[in-house]
Order: structure tokens, then sequence, then C-alpha cells
């Protein structure tokens, strides 16, 4: 530790901190714009100019590493007018158009203009302007604006591992930009524009739409992936505006998948189911809720004499609240076939339990040395867990893959195995393993055979001090899931690796949690059909894996109770009854995320039309059937229920049948990020995307 | 010239010359010959890139496109305009400048009868203004392909343009 000065105040360092850095920490503030904690230093803007005691010239605070008994001054007239000529510099080629410019009334270019621009510009000669390009939906550029801070270029370098923007031309002459016309595809693109310090990249879909002082911030956790990250959502009137990510070293540090960031237009989506709406004969009336619970609780009455003939399918992103009332009230009914995981169709493993979390603290991942991903698209299924083992494979981590073939990676991949059995490649890596470390084979796997390849795998996890097996979507949908389950866990065993089997949905881990004990068939269900569906906060026929029959076992059955956001055509077919519910930030509640932190958010926005919140729908219906414990007033109330439970994840010992002699390729299912959910899917901006090109079931 | 396949550039000895440059640079660092490499597909290609030849040579060398695009549009040596089979460019720094750069850029224009950026009709010549190439001592001066010609006036032009090719 070293001791600096910083105007007159001494402040603890550890030596070669940046002084920027130091200063932040002691809260002295130095204005900057290239200058960005998460990236790389580019000393490239020059406003952070501090005056350092012996120092023939100012120095950028952001590239000066403090040393022992460094004195230094902010506030200094040298270092005043040092910052003051670069912001006038600055300033030059910069329009005065805030009155029209998006990012006005949240800009740092205009708030450090505030503190060091003067008043009248010496300058009056022509002002320069730069064309500008459609890099695709999300992104809106206006880059006359642009100061050349290059945050964008080395966030596409650094963080999205895909250089998309860059710098050229030169002097006078040079801009940021594509070159040539060009979409920005990253997944987290959309981090660019909170990443630009001035209005060269706004938010597209927002464009207009609101300035920022109209704007209420409010704290919440974003429903789509299991990393739950951290977000704000910006409200006008209690109308979801916009999304910006909330600062979670821990989970999201500071970003957010675009998915986030773009799903909240879905909210105000034409498609929104505002009123109960009942089918009597073939034809679809509204109705108020009284009514329609009635005709529910009394069309539902019959089929509770057997309960077996019901299903329930839920969302794996309702929340924990909304999953325990599920629960309850179907147990109370006498229902057991409950399942929320749609995108999975061999369920043989259940008996031995279910752990479907993340072995580590997400920031753990970055201390992998060796990784072997097994069935996952971690770049589009889960982008910032992508983002830290992406940080890890910098550092030297060894990624390894199998996977279908056709995948697109953002980071250097050690040994890439192409398969669409990922059993058989599975075990040959097993089988490699067990030579390398002496150990004898099960019977099962006599017959298999190993190449180099898998040696090579296998002996990156075995010499590896901290290694790791992930398991994706992709090998969750595989028909042969639970002998996946058995041999990548015997492989982590064996090379003495940690086991995550990665959750996918904002609240997989919390559904798996109060599920757990509940058997689920259902395969079975969806091939040989029930009499009665209820749904929450799903479409069926898109939501789960096997659609076709999904969509044949609604259309067969004798009455389907749909708790759904979103009205559609094929709703209106095979549904009897839809019950609107509030989704995202009209509604409160919370979720367990993939390293089990259970985050809970408040509602702030009002609901579509008479949509109200599932948790709510489920405690009247429980009132309505009579039952005992179902007056909650709020979510907390279910919450502290939950929470007396004490439920917890057993580790799992998967005993599975081994038999490998019939195995099949699974198909490839691979779940476009776009198409995951009904918000994602209603969202026009992120299907404009490249990556929803073709894969939305709506478009 | 004969005819170069811009679709695939780097083959042959194109691809020799540029495999010349990588192997001074460590395997992991193919980056390192991006200059080199346009500027040998630059002078295959009659003088100019395209947008094609640089993605080409992107990937090549392990580059996004972009990061090829930044060099190329960074130096004033790559061309991204077609450019004539002598490229003549006339310094009009201040050294030239003083010693009439201005006007024997007029003349230039005037005789070729083309402007700055243009190619002559035959092809043959294009003009360009370039900054200071270190021989002021010699000022006004211009560069043709890859020599030097120094202690410019009106006659001495006529004189090398009539030489060339």
């Amino acid at each position: 530790m070293v001791k600096v000065e910083i105007n007159g105040q001494v402040v603890e360092a550890r030596e070669g901190d940046m002084l920027i850095d130091v200063a932040d920490s002691a809260s002295i503030s130095i204005p900057r714009f290239c200058y960005h904690k998460k990236l790389s230093i580019a000393a490239n803007c020059r406003m952070c100019l501090v005056d350092v005691e012996g120092a023939w010239k100012a120095v950028p605070a952001c590239a000066t590493p403090v040393t022992d008994g460094m004195k230094v001054n902010t506030r200094s007239p040298k270092a005043i007018a040092a910052q003051k000529a670069v912001m006038e510099f600055l300033l030059i080629n910069h329009p005065l158009d805030c009155p029209i410019c998006d990012q006005g009334g949240e800009c740092e270019l205009q708030d450090v203009a505030m503190d060091y621009g003067d008043d009248v510009s010496q300058y009056s000669e022509a002002k320069r302007i730069v064309g500008d390009r459609n890099v695709g939906s999300l992104i809106q550029t206006d880059m006359t604006r642009c100061i050349h801070c290059t945050r964008c270029v080395r966030f596409g370098q650094e963080i999205a591992g895909l250089k998309e923007l860059g710098a050229t031309g030169r002097s006078e002459w040079m801009e940021i930009g594509t070159y040539i016309e060009k979409s920005i595809d990253s997944e987290l693109s959309g981090n660019m524009i909170d990443l630009c310090p001035v209005g060269a990249l706004t938010n597209k879909p927002f464009r207009y739409k609101a300035r920022s002082w109209e704007l209420k911030a409010h704290p919440t956790v974003a429903p789509h992936d299991s990393i739950g990250s951290n977000i704000f959502v910006h409200t006008r009137n209690g109308e979801v505006m916009r999304v910006v990510p909330r600062e979670n070293e821990a989970i999201n540090e500071t970003w957010i998948a675009d998915r986030d960031r773009f799903s909240c237009e879905a909210l105000h989506s034409a498609d929104r189911l505002t009123q109960p709406k009942v089918k009597a004969e073939g034809h679809w009336s509204s109705m108020d809720w009284s009514l329609a619970l009635q005709v529910t609780v009394e069309k539902l009455k019959p089929y509770l004499a057997n309960p077996e003939q019901i299903a329930i399918l839920l969302s794996p992103n309702s929340t924990l609240e909304e999953v325990y009332l599920v629960k309850k009230l179907a147990n109370a009914l006498g229902i057991n076939n409950i399942e929320h995981r749609l995108r999975q169709q061999d369920f043989s493993a259940d008996q031995y339990g279910i752990n479907q979390t993340l072995a580590m603290r997400l920031a753990d991942v970055e201390a992998l040395d060796s990784v072997l991903v097994i069935g996952g698209h971690l770049r589009k299924d889960l982008p910032l867990l992508n983002n830290r083992l992406r940080k890890a494979q910098l550092n030297g981590c060894e990624v390894n893959v199998v996977n279908p073939s056709g995948l697109d990676y953002n980071l250097g991949i050690e040994h890439q195995v192409d398969t669409l059995s990922l059993v058989s490649e599975l075990a040959s890596i097993l089988k490699a393993a067990n030579e390398l470390v002496d150990q004898d084979n099960q019977v099962e796997l006599a017959a298999v055979t190993f190449n180099a390849t898998h040696t090579a795998i296998a002996n990156s996890l075995i010499k590896g001090k901290k290694s790791a097996l992930m398991l994706g979507l992709i090998a969750q949908a595989d028909v042969h899931y639970s002998k996946i389950l058995q041999l990548a866990s015997q492989l982590a065993q064996t090379t003495g690796s940690s086991f995550s089997d990665l959750p996918a949905f904002s609240n997989t881990v919390g559904a798996n949690l109060i599920l757990a004990s509940n058997s689920a068939d259902l395969t079975n269900w969806l091939a040989n059909g029930k009499k009665v569906f209820i749904n929450v906060g799903i479409e069926p026929e898109f939501d789960c894996l096997l659609a076709d029959q999904a969509l044949r076992a609604m259309q067969q059955a004798e009455l389907v109770i749909n708790l759904t956001a979103f009205d559609s055509v094929s709703q209106q077919n095979y549904a009897d009854i839809m019950l609107p519910i509030a989704i995202f930030a009209e509604n409160a509640g919370t979720l367990v995320n993939i390293q089990q932190d259970w985050q809970s958010f408040k509602l702030f926005a009002s609901a579509k039309g008479e949509a109200k919140p599932a948790w709510k729908v489920l405690r009247v219906l429980g009132n309505m059937f009579d039952l005992e414990g179902f007056d909650y007033t709020n979510t907390a109330e279910v919450l502290a229920e939950i929470k007396a439970l004490n439920l917890s994840i057993k580790q799992p010992d998967y005993q599975c049948n081994l038999d490998l002699s019939v195995i099949t390729p699974t198909p490839s299912s691979l779940v476009p990020c776009y198409s995951v959910d009904g918000m994602v899917r209603r969202s026009p901006a992120l299907q404009a995307t490249p990556d929803a090109q073709l894969t939305n079931p709506l478009n | 010239m004969s005819s170069v396949d811009t679709l695939n550039i780097i083959q042959g000895d194109v691809k020799k010359r540029i495999d010349r440059w990588l192997a001074r640079y460590p395997v992991d660092q193919k980056q390192s010959a991006v200059i080199p490499s346009l500027r040998i597909v630059q002078e295959v290609n009659g003088g100019h890139l395209t947008k094609e030849i640089m993605d080409q040579v992107a990937q090549y060398l392990e580059m996004t496109p972009i990061s090829v695009y930044e060099v190329a549009t960074f130096y004033s040596n790559f061309e991204h305009q077609p450019v004539g089979r002598h490229k003549i460019c006339l310094c009009t720094n201040i050294s030239c400048m003083l010693r009439g750069s201005d006007e024997l850029l007029d003349y230039l224009k005037t005789k070729l009868d083309v402007d700055v950026g243009q190619v002559t009709e035959d092809g043959k010549f294009s003009i360009k203004k370039v900054e200071c190439l270190g021989a002021c001592v010699n000022a006004p001066m211009m560069q043709i392909d890859k020599t030097f010609y120094e202690n410019l006036t009106e006659q001495r032009l006529d004189e090398i343009l009539d030489s060339l090719e």
C-alpha cells in the first residue's frame, strides 16, 4: 500500500492503481469520457488531465499509476486550465442539438460541459458532419455527436468478443462506425448505449419516447434468463418506458443482455389480453373477473373427481410466489400433474433429485482453468455467464465444447466436438478419463471407443485445478438427458471437476425448489393427452420443446384454461377460458437465480387493462374453492410461508440405466434466444435482429 | 497487367509473398502483417483496395474485417477508389507550397484534364495531394510509383510524364 495526496487529502492505494480509480474511491471527482472501469485504458479523450507535483505537464489520471508520496491536485489552476482546454476542443465539432438529442439530461458531455465548458465558443468555423449508418433495430446512431472516446469499440473487442465497430479514417476524418452497411449483432450490444457518453449511440425503440427527467427508476430483476440480472425499469406515469442495467458486481456487473433491455416493448404489445374472456359455443366473449372466475370454477369442478386427468403447465419465468400458489392450489384440489420444465423430454432422472444450479458463484467462473460445456449455446442462452467464461478463457482457461455443429462462439475454444449424440461423445470422454486416471470402466462402457480429442478434453479437466462441467439447454432437451446427467456427473467425479446442470430461465431454480417432489411426466401428458390443461404464463405451442404434440394435446383437451398475458389466434382455437395476467414490472414477487440468490422485486407499473398478477388470481381461485390458507394480502406473506418451509436442493446421485446400445441422435433443438418466452417473441426491436430472423414462431 | 481473381486474391504468388511476411511474426499475431499484406493485394489489384479484398485479408490474418478497414483507411498509401497506372502524389505541404506546388497542381490538372482523385481517360495517370514526404530540401516534389521527383517545374513535369509508359 502507498499513500497518495489528492487535493491535500491523504488516500491509501495499492501501488500501480490508476490515479482515477484512487480518486474515485475517495469520492474525488475527475471528469472523464473514455475511461470506464470495465474497459481497457485508452487515454484518448484527455478530459481527466490532473496536476501531479513534479510533472511538467498535466497528466491523464486514467493512465497514471500512483506511487508513494505522489501529490496530485485536480483543482489547481494548471489542472483546470488543461481540463477546460480539452473541453473546448471536444466541443468544437459537437453539435449544439441537445434539445432534440435523446441523451439530453443524462449526457456525460452535457454534465461535464456545465462544469468545464465556456459560455461562448471561440470557434466560428464549420463543424464536421458525419453520415449515419443503420446498425440495426436496437441502436440509433447520430455519429456527428461522437467524441471518439472509443468506449463502444473497446466494448465490442473486449467484452462482447465481437469487434463490430471501429475507428476508420484519420484525424479530422476519423469516424466511429461499421465502415460498411452492417447491423451490430452482439447479444450484448445494448450496453454500448449506456457506455456512450454522448448521444451518438442511443436506444432505438426508446427514441423520442420520453426525456430522462420525466422518468422514475425502479430497481428490479430481469425476467428472461437464470442470471437474474439487476435492472432499473424506467417508468413515466406508471408506464414502462425502458430498461437499463443496475450494477451488481456479483451478478451482472454493469451489463445486461439485449433480451433484458429491449423485451419491455412487449408490455405495450397489441397482443396483450386486457379482459377475461370465455368461449361459449365457439364464440369468445369478454366478461368481468368475478364472472370469469365463477365460470372457471364451475367448468373445472366436474373434473376434480378424477384430478389425474388435469395437468398444469407453468412458465419457468413465473415468480416463486406464483409457483408456490399454483402448487398449493393444485394439491388442495388433488392435482399432482404440474410441470415447468417445458423444454425437456426425458424426466427419468427425476427420481434421484433435481439440481439445476451453478455449482459456484458467477464471479468464480472467471477463476476456472478448464471447462467442458455439454449441449449448451451459452453465448445466446446465458449471455452473462458466457461473458464470465470468456474472461476466464482470456486468462488462460481451456474451454472445451461438445455441441451440435454450427454454433457461433465468441471465445477461444480449445477442443470442439460437433455432434448430435451428446451421450456417445460423453461416454467416449468418460472412458478416456477413466484410462487416464487408471480407473476401471463400467461394463456399459466396454464397447465405447475414443479418440485423441476425447483424451485431450479429459486431460484438460483432470489437470485443471479448478475445472467445471456445464450442461446447457441443448443437453436438457436431449432424449437421453438422464444418461447425459449420469455420464457427466461421473466424468466430473473422475476428473475432479465441479458439475453444473445450468438452469435456463429466470426462475427455473425456484420452480425446481417448490415442485421437486411432484412426479411429472410431461412427455406422456402431451403424447397421450389430458382432459384438462391449465397453462400459466405460457403458450404451450411455442414454449414446449415438443411443440406439435403440445398443440395437438391442447386441441384435443376438453377444457383449456390459460392464465396468460397475451392473446393469440392459436390460443383462441384451443382454449376455453383466458384470464389476463400481469407480467414483469406489473407484478411483484421473487426470482431465484442460477447461484441461488433470492431476489424479490416490487410492483411499480400499472397492468394493462384488467390484467391481474397471477398470484392474486390464484388466491381468489383458492377462496372460491373454499380452501384454507388463501388469505394473502401481498406477496411478502406468500414468500414468508415459502421461507418457513426451509426448502433446499439436495445433490442428486444419478443411478440411471446406462445402457448405451440404443442411443439415437437427438435432432438439434436449439431454442432461438429471441423466442424463449412470450415477452421476447413480442418485442419488435428484438425480432428485427438477425438472431431472431426466421426463428420466431410468431413471425 | 494480368487479370486478377478478386474474389480469391490470396493465392499463388500473392499468398507466398504474404506468407513471407507472416513468417516474421509469432503465429498467434498474424495481424502484425496487415500493412504489408494490404500493400501486396493493393498492388496486384491495380493500385486500390475493395471491401471484398480487405475482407479476404481479414480472414487470412484472422482479424475482424473492421480492424482491417481501420488500418486501410488510416494510412494514405491505401486507395479505396481506382487509380491510374501511375499515381502522381504531389506534396502540397508548407515547403512545397512556398515553392509553388499549388500552381503545379493547377498545371497538372489542366494538362491531364482530371481533378484530384480522378483517373485520366486512358487510365494512365491519377493525381493525389499528399502530405510531406520528407524531401523539403528540394521542394516542390512529387512521388510517382516508387520514385521521388524533386525541384519540379512545369517543364520538368512534362518531361517526367512523357517518359513514363
